[in-house]
């Protein structure tokens, strides 16, 4: 868990997300009540709920990696994100379930929810592509 | 529901039908919540048209061997150029929310440069706006992502909420 923790990037940080354990085989993102998260008023701003959802992504496709994950770079190819129901500026907490991870590609998705995790404000899929370390 | 300015965290409530002015909107937005920490800037918008930008910032970087911003900030700004787009064409403005948001990665952002997003309202329906958009770094024919989203119309009511509202 601190191996993954420390692979949180500076903008993760910066928006006030860390790793609150593992849920369900996977790690658990959360992210702070912070005002640099408020989108239109008393609501999360869609482009931080979506950085959220990708950084749980990119995190479950760590993890599945396991020991290759040293030895690849993952490369985000594409996002979509759906908004389900609107996020209120409260703690919220992001998973990512990877559908399979190939030789080259990655499949990806995500969800994201607040105090109940049965009605998330969004999910995603994501795309990566997976090259060795040069 | 108290809809004082206080009671919004300090963002005031922008009435339906305010004429839209994108640099004057840009601007307030700036001074609060997630527009104004990741720090996109208005730079220029046609009929139908927004272009913002996202000055390189080492705590927006996703990747920290290379430098390279981190997607999320630019899926942020495509997000708010595409949303502003809509009420560039309606001359004004009306509450919406993003139903769902596609980008696609070209290519990685150059380390430092400064990235901008131009986007569009292609078509605008009662209850739907369609947006499309793209990020470059300098050079539009040279993209780094490439977005197409959607935008519920909705009414005033269920736009804006004081912390007590339920999801």
């Amino acid at each position: 868990m601190t191996d993954l923790a420390e692979r949180l990037p500076p903008y993760a940080r910066s928006m006030g997300m860390r790793i609150d354990g593992m849920l369900d085989g996977a790690p658990l993102l959360a992210m702070s009540r912070t005002d640099r998260a408020t989108g239109r008023p008393g609501y999360l701003h869609g482009g931080a709920i979506a950085g959220l959802l990708e950084i749980a992504a990119i995190m479950a496709l760590h993890a599945e990696l396991g020991d290759e994950d040293a030895r690849v770079r993952i490369k985000p190819v594409n996002i979509s994100v759906e908004y389900l129901r609107g996020g209120l500026t409260v703690e919220t907490f992001a998973r990512g379930e990877v559908i399979r991870a190939g030789r080259r590609i990655a499949n990806v998705r995500a969800e994201a929810w607040q105090s109940d995790r049965t009605k998330p404000l969004a999910s995603c899929w994501m795309n990566f592509l997976i090259q060795p370390k040069s | 529901m108290n809809k004082t300015p206080e009671a919004m965290g300090g963002r005031p409530i922008i009435p339906p039908d305010t004429p839209f002015n994108p640099a004057l909107f840009n601007h307030s937005m700036r001074q609060f919540g997630h527009t104004g920490f990741i720090g996109m800037e208005y730079r220029s918008h046609g009929e139908n048209w927004i272009e913002l930008a996202l000055p390189w910032r080492e705590d927006l970087v996703g990747d920290p061997e290379t430098g390279v911003l981190a997607s999320g900030p630019i899926v942020s700004m495509l997000d708010n150029a595409t949303s502003m787009s809509v009420w560039a064409l309606r001359g004004r403005f009306h509450p919406q929310v993003t139903l769902d948001l596609r980008v696609d990665y070209v290519r990685a952002a150059t380390p430092g440069k400064t990235v901008f997003a131009w986007a569009e309202c292609y078509r605008l329906k009662r209850s739907m706006a369609f947006v499309r958009g793209l990020a470059h770094d300098g050079d539009i024919a040279d993209p780094v992502a490439h977005a197409a989203g959607i935008f519920i119309q909705v009414e005033p009511e269920s736009w804006a909420a004081t912390k007590g509202d339920a999801a």
